[in-house]
């Protein structure tokens, strides 16, 4: 593992569009000419679908339950496809409702470590970690030694407001006792009024900064269903411009925090400021 | 006494003096002084052990499929969980067992799940439903129970309904129990676990007409290096028939069909009460505190029970049998106690037995200096009288207090209520005394007790024999001081009955009359073996 690696990890609220965001943000790196590996952190195993055109990524956790001890990291790590050529792993775990999910994230993260997946071509990994962190289990990538930075993807409702703050309060506990920083916060915009302002000042008040506001373009989803990101499938257009904005602005991100996570009172409060909730 | 009240006083100021305040006034909470002129004696008791003390609990597993369903002979009994928990249940604890003619025995066994990362993080499941497939494939037996480890709670595997599914597919009885390590302070709430379940769906699924006489069930007796079996020779001889054991030497199968006994003996009240409570008020058969450990407790059980029974004829062969045993081991019995007498002793075992073990010890000369438990509740060091004063902790409500309420079809009057109120003027019947009436003025109850208390008392107290388990003997044989262990007795047994007696007495004084106990200080710590002087004048 080379000392100017970067190890990156994605959260915020389910469903705001962390694994899109991740792999399009990915992608635009590995044009940049960045070796770039993704981990899913997630047991629905699709972090990587758009990476690889599609979903046949044999996750770490079925190869260790089916293969036993013996496995290479072949198995588990694939290419991606075009021109971006990232490496791309699938933590995988249980069924909704059985076993420990948790507990998979942490075999399958030391299960990497010993295959040797962290080579020293490597400029960036990301971890695109499951919404809600429940357990210790789903902090395990920004433990010591793993992920340094962090992002969180936000947008103006008060629930994925509400979501980025709690994210916060894990990463502060982190980062006083490891050494994970809090990067910025991504907008992956949900056209809600004043969303803009309002998360330039909610990322203020945590004390770091909105590091890019991705606009809502149907493009996205379009590329989606073609198993494909933005920058595949549509290299110039103008939300392709947005996602390599976004991967200049990280590469380039200098500025690392110790966030400081708001009362509910004060979240709440900067939503009526921002004409969001009606008093 | 070896030492005046004020003497013991400053001893236990002594031990207590080592520790931070709050943890001083924890522990002295659970440490008393016997003082007959005292009008209250409370110690505290079944509360979490303050972190960071080596305490010799065990775990609400351990006490559940351990202790009380580990004896039961006819069933296969799955460990869900990984391998070190299961390899522990296998014959550690010494409970012995004998298959009746053309029954079955896999006490030798220890079934387990043998869980992986991959079983945590996918779920279990799958793999116990395996392994009660296997065991049903190549053992046949006729129940089966399924033990939970820390894991399984954690991972929330459904093993209820996996032991449902199973008995319908499969047609034998299969139990699950929720007994994973964490759930409360020691084996105590393994113990309660272990009773609700059995109570619940083991006891009264099956009818059979008994054609015995005097039929009793015994509770609370574990047969640890064959007590049991002592046990039953002698009430065999008497007359009586045991219906069903809980669960020293017995079996599932009768346990099934045990009430139709009608008496519950209970030998260790900690570990089983809540079971012999439940008989009563469901099947109406009252239960009576008996000790088997020690001639002369089990002189008074043996004549308690023939007067419950109020048959001339049986009180009469009762006499006879106690006079018969009696004259084999009396005399060499009495030798032990002159050989014995003004030696003491420092019990910390069970639930029950730092209690019973003080009249085995009293009839061979030697005094108790120190008793305590390591999972009793205030009950048992004070009586059952306290029970309504006892407050709950969160840790007693993990655990559910089962409602039973009469069964009308199996409900029989077992004795009256006017009969009943007579006995128990003269006889424990649905009452236990605890262990503190019995001590001696001076002597110290201990509740808990840990390795500096153990160490700090014996240095003050010098007893001649301690009494524990594995954990705490070799800091006492480090001491020079010999130590049996009660859990297990070492290697020997059994120690119930009137012969068992004599077998105890045997062993300690083989234990204490060893010669090696004076070479435990090095002679070069006394003297030293090279001699010489300084050279280089003055």
């Amino acid at each position: 593992m080379k000392e100017t690696l970067r190890q990156v990890a994605i959260y915020g609220k389910g469903g705001i569009g962390k694994s899109t965001t991740t792999q399009n943000l990915t992608s635009s790196l590995a044009e940049m000419g960045k070796e770039i590996m993704v981990v899913g952190c997630d047991p629905k195993a699709d972090s990587t679908r758009m990476l690889l055109g599609g979903m046949d990524q044999q996750t770490v956790l079925d190869t260790l339950r089916e293969e036993g001890q013996d496995i290479d990291l072949d198995d588990i790590l694939k290419r991606g496809k075009d021109f971006n050529n990232i490496r791309c792993v699938e933590s995988g775990g249980p069924e909704p409702g059985v076993g420990c999910a948790g507990r998979g994230i942490i075999t399958s993260i030391n299960m990497l470590e010993t295959l040797g997946a962290y080579t020293d071509e490597l400029d960036y990994v990301f971890y695109d970690v499951l919404g809600d962190v429940v357990c210790g289990g789903f902090a395990m990538p920004i433990r010591e030694g793993k992920a340094q930075e962090i992002y969180i993807v936000a947008s103006g409702e008060l629930m994925a407001l509400y979501a980025a703050n709690n994210i916060c309060k894990g990463i502060k506990r982190y980062a006083e006792s490891g050494g994970v920083r809090l990067g910025g916060i991504i907008c992956n915009s949900r056209q809600v009024d004043g969303e803009l302002e309002l998360l330039k000042s909610f990322a203020e008040k945590l004390g770091s900064q909105l590091i890019h506001f991705v606009p809502r373009d149907n493009i996205v989803q379009r590329a989606e269903i073609n198993r494909k990101v933005v920058i595949a499938y549509d290299p110039d257009s103008e939300q392709a411009g947005e996602y390599r904005a976004l991967a200049h602005a990280i590469d380039d991100n200098e500025k690392f925090v110790i966030p400081e996570p708001m009362e509910q009172d004060e979240l709440e409060q900067l939503m009526m400021d921002f004409g969001i909730l009606e008093v | 006494m070896k030492d005046s009240k004020a003497g013991i006083e400053e001893i236990l100021d002594d031990v207590l003096q080592s520790y931070p305040a709050k943890s001083m006034k924890n522990r002295k909470e659970h440490i008393l002084v016997k003082d007959r002129n005292k009008s209250e004696l409370k110690i505290k008791a079944n509360t979490r052990t303050i972190p960071g003390i080596i305490t010799n609990r065990g775990c609400a597993y351990a006490g559940c499929r351990g202790v009380v369903l580990g004896p039961l002979k006819d069933v296969v009994q799955i460990v869900h969980g990984p391998i070190g928990c299961s390899y522990y249940a296998w014959g550690m604890r010494r409970h012995q067992g004998l298959a009746a003619e053309g029954g079955k025995n896999f006490i030798n066994y220890t079934f387990s799940t043998d869980m992986q990362d991959s079983d945590v993080v996918f779920g279990g499941e799958r793999k116990l439903k395996e392994a009660i497939k296997e065991a049903v494939e190549i053992f046949n037996p006729s129940t089966i129970m399924i033990t939970a480890t820390c894991p399984v709670g954690l991972i929330g595997d459904d093993i209820n309904s996996i032991a449902k599914q199973a008995e319908e597919e499969y047609g034998i009885t299969v139990m699950a129990f929720n007994c994973e390590g964490y759930k409360g302070v020691s084996q105590s709430a393994g113990h309660h676990i272990a009773n609700n379940e059995i109570m619940d769906n083991l006891v009264g699924i099956k009818d059979k007409e008994l054609d015995y006489k005097y039929p009793i069930n015994l509770m609370g007796e574990y047969n640890i290096g064959g007590d049991a079996f002592e046990i039953e020779r002698i009430l065999h001889k008497i007359g009586y028939d045991v219906v069903a054991s809980f669960s020293g030497n017995g079996t599932a199968d009768q346990i099934k069909y045990s009430h139709e006994a009608d008496l519950n003996l209970v030998q260790c009240h900690r570990s089983i009460n809540y079971i012999a409570e439940m008989f009563e008020e469901k099947y109406g058969i009252p239960w009576l505190k008996v000790n088997f450990l020690g001639v002369d407790a089990t002189i008074e059980s043996l004549r308690n029970m023939a007067e419950y029974f109020a048959d001339p004829e049986l009180q009469e062969r009762t006499e006879k049998v106690i006079a018969e045993e009696l004259a084999q081991i009396e005399a060499p019995l009495n030798r032990y106690k002159e050989l014995f007498t003004g030696k003491t002793a420092f019990l910390f075992v069970g639930g029950s037995r730092a209690h019973h073990y003080q009249n085995v010890f009293k009839r061979i000369g030697i005094e108790t200096v120190v008793a305590g438990y390591e999972f009793g509740h205030r009950d048992d060091y004070e009586g059952r009288e306290v029970i309504p004063d006892i407050e709950m902790t969160a840790d007693d409500r993990n655990i559910p207090e089962l409602e039973v309420t009469k069964d009308d079809k199996k409900y029989r009057l077992r004795i009256s209520q006017a009969k009943k109120e007579e006995l128990q003027q003269k006889m424990p019947l649905d009452y236990y005394g605890g262990m503190i009436k019995e001590m001696e003025d001076g002597s110290v109850a201990i509740d808990d007790l840990n390795h500096h208390e153990q160490i700090k008392l014996t240095e003050a107290l010098k007893p001649d024999i301690y009494c524990s388990g594995i954990k705490d003997k070799y800091t006492s044989h480090k001491m020079g001081i010999f130590s049996k262990q009660l859990h297990s007795y070492d290697y020997s047994g059994p120690y119930a009955g009137f012969k068992g007696h004599l077998q105890f007495a045997e062993d300690i004084a083989a234990g204490i009359l060893n010669p090696s106990w004076s070479y435990i200080t090095p002679p070069w710590k006394e003297k030293t073996t090279l001699e010489g002087s300084f050279g280089g004048g003055e």
